[in-house]
């Protein structure tokens, strides 16, 4: 049993690793722009649902206000940025920290309320976070911000003739957000969110300090998702507190993994690859004159996959192996 | 600021908030019900307000008349989400609760959709209503006509439910069910049909408050958002569940909304309200009046 958990972990990271690199080698065949911003967007999300995926899906406390973090981390490196010339790297680090800072602020207060009103808290307060940037002028209110372009370069992390360093950054930060998760699944962290998920009250009992690892799993999930908000805002180079903190976002990062499989490893990756471009293209080929038919379309996909496959995609390959194994017994 | 603005104010936010009572007591009826959070009630509340539009933009019938139309729309659309997708949902065996915010949030995004691919994403509204644009000075505070009959239908509509759920059979069989779901099968009580209607009976609640808002409010796709949020808070600050709390938490909601745009610039006037919330559950983690 020990035996094959290990070699499962270990078959896991090799998986993980020929589809990173299989993914890396993409862009050298597909030159198209549109699809190669397809690609950055869902590995994007892939990075951001697999962040959210560690409160909400280990941990199990649903939130749909990370859009909060998401922006947080926006804001910080584009602030940082225009304001004071801090190069996006550094502010990339400040937004995670000052947003793993805030989610356990935050989470201070929050983790004591279960269900329902947990989850109508981080959306109220991710509201709150929009309305007051909305308000902030030194921010650029409503407008938001529109960062200069000084040239291509890594070192300020702008590129305006080629798709391709956003695209490795992006599958970069899916990978990290990948391998935390796999290595927090089997760290004592990783169990102890279980635990909470199942039952507090009886993790509790067994001497899991519930409120200490749900802060955990919030300062990690918010620093991840900050990082992935610092990467949009160097991508797009234009936001509105509208575009990063509205709560589409905290949406949208939450569907890939409640499709691919809430609380799962691959969930969330699956759950973008599959969502994502599907949003896209039915946005683009029906396009101006079907508007909402990209919302029609997902939304059914939620409908479905949430009553038929409440473990998500990823459910379905399990079945194989269970067939299998039940020809076997016969 | 003078006396009279802040009793003006005041008086207007109290409309509001009986109103917001009425948008929210559905959504605390089902969860009493069967423990279920409809996320898609925002979404309720829109199509009530396009089937008002329509109604008096093709037939020219007046909100107030069509709003019982409405309403019956609504109780039969409830009952089938119920029969569709809820039934289903709450027979989920892994990931319960994730299975019943995203399934009704599934619901809200396919209509959401569904209204902008019909109805475009237009701005609409309802010109020249019986109420619409006018006011009515008492003792020299103006109110606004649609928002005092919409406050006055929300009273009389809880008032109504309050005798309903304590007078009949099916309010009995309502109550009986939200105590023991298990129980009432035994004594051949059907299960489903009582939350099939309880559905039904959430939704109708829902569209009268619709018919009222569209005689003041614009009618867009997304209209819907914006007033679930404000529902979800008023049904939370009450206590989920509670149909008192739902009138209380709407209440609360409507001055403290009132108070805040006294206070703050008018942009952020919904801040108060859910600092109000946050304060509330931080101190009392299952609302005013939920029971613990």
């Amino acid at each position: 049993m020990d035996k094959d958990f290990t070699r499962r972990r270990r078959r896991e990271l090799i998986v993980a690793f020929c589809l990173a690199a299989v993914a890396a080698l993409v862009p050298l065949f597909v030159k198209d722009v549109y699809v190669q911003n397809v690609m950055v967007l869902t590995l994007m999300y892939a990075a951001l649902s697999q962040s959210w995926n560690i409160l909400s899906g280990y941990c199990g406390q649903i939130s749909l206000g990370h859009a909060l973090y998401f922006g947080l981390g926006a804001y910080t490196t584009a602030l940082l940025f225009t304001k004071f010339g801090v190069l996006p790297w550094f502010g990339m680090l400040a937004g995670g920290a000052l947003s793993a800072l805030i989610a356990m602020a935050l989470g201070y207060p929050c983790f004591r309320l279960r269900g329902h009103y947990f989850v109508i808290a981080t959306i109220v307060i991710a509201e709150i976070g929009l309305l007051l940037i909305q308000n902030w002028d030194w921010a650029g209110a409503a407008l938001g911000i529109d960062i200069p372009v000084r040239g291509d370069s890594w070192l300020k992390f702008q590129f305006t003739r080629s798709k391709l360093p956003y695209f490795y950054f992006a599958l970069a930060l899916a990978c990290v957000a990948w391998f935390v998760t796999w290595w927090l699944e089997d760290s004592k962290w990783g169990y102890w969110w279980r635990a909470v998920k199942d039952n507090p009250d009886a993790a509790e009992s067994l001497g899991v300090v519930v409120f200490n690892s749900k802060m955990g799993a919030a300062a990690v999930s918010a620093f991840l998702v900050a990082v992935g908000g610092s990467f949009y805002a160097q991508f797009v180079s234009y936001i509105d507190p509208e575009s990063v903190m509205g709560f589409q976002f905290s949406l949208l990062m939450a569907l890939p993994a409640v499709l691919g499989g809430i609380g799962t490893l691959w969930g969330p990756v699956l759950g973008a690859v599959i969502l994502i471009p599907l949003t896209e293209l039915t946005r683009s080929f029906i396009g101006g004159s079907g508007r909402g038919v990209d919302l029609i379309v997902y939304g059914t996909l939620i409908v479905l996959i949430s009553l038929a496959l409440p473990r998500g995609l990823v459910s379905l390959f399990a079945w194989p192996k269970f067939l299998w194994r039940k020809a076997a017994v016969r | 600021m003078t006396a009279e603005t802040i009793i003006q104010s005041l008086a207007s936010g109290l409309l509001m908030g009986l109103l917001y009572g009425l948008i929210a007591v559905g959504l605390a009826l089902i969860f009493g019900l069967m423990d279920v959070v409809n996320f898609a009630h925002g979404e309720f509340l829109m199509i009530a307000m396009y089937a008002t539009f329509f109604l008096f933009a093709f037939f020219a019938i007046d909100p107030l008349l069509s709003a019982p139309l409405v309403a019956a729309a609504l109780f039969v659309f409830g009952a089938i989400v119920y029969l569709l997708i809820v039934r289903f949902a709450v027979r989920a065996k892994a990931n319960a609760g994730m299975v019943q915010i995203f399934s009704t949030f599934g619901l809200a995004i396919v209509m959401r959709g569904l209204a902008q691919f019909f109805f475009t994403p237009d701005y609409r509204s309802v010109t020249n209503s019986w109420l619409g644009g006018k006011t009515i000075s008492i003792g020299g505070i103006f109110l606004p006509e649609p928002q005092l009959v919409g406050a006055l239908v929300s009273i009389a509509a809880f008032a109504g439910l309050y005798f309903f759920i304590n007078r009949t059979d099916f309010g009995r069989a309502l109550e009986a069910t939200r105590e023991d779901a298990g129980a009432v099968a035994l004594v051949g009580i059907d299960k489903n049909r009582v939350f099939a209607l309880g559905w039904g009976l959430g939704a109708a609640l829902v569209g009268l408050a619709g018919a009222i808002m569209a005689i003041f409010f614009y009618v867009y796709p997304d209209v819907g958002a914006s007033f679930a949020l404000i529902a979800y808070v008023t049904v939370a600050l009450g206590g989920f569940g509670s149909v008192f709390g739902a009138f209380a938490g709407g209440i609360i909601v409507g001055l403290v909304e009132a108070t805040t745009a006294l206070i703050l610039p008018p942009s952020l006037k919904s801040v108060g309200i859910y600092a109000v919330y946050l304060l509330v559950v931080f101190v009392r983690p299952r609302g005013l009046f939920g029971s613990m």
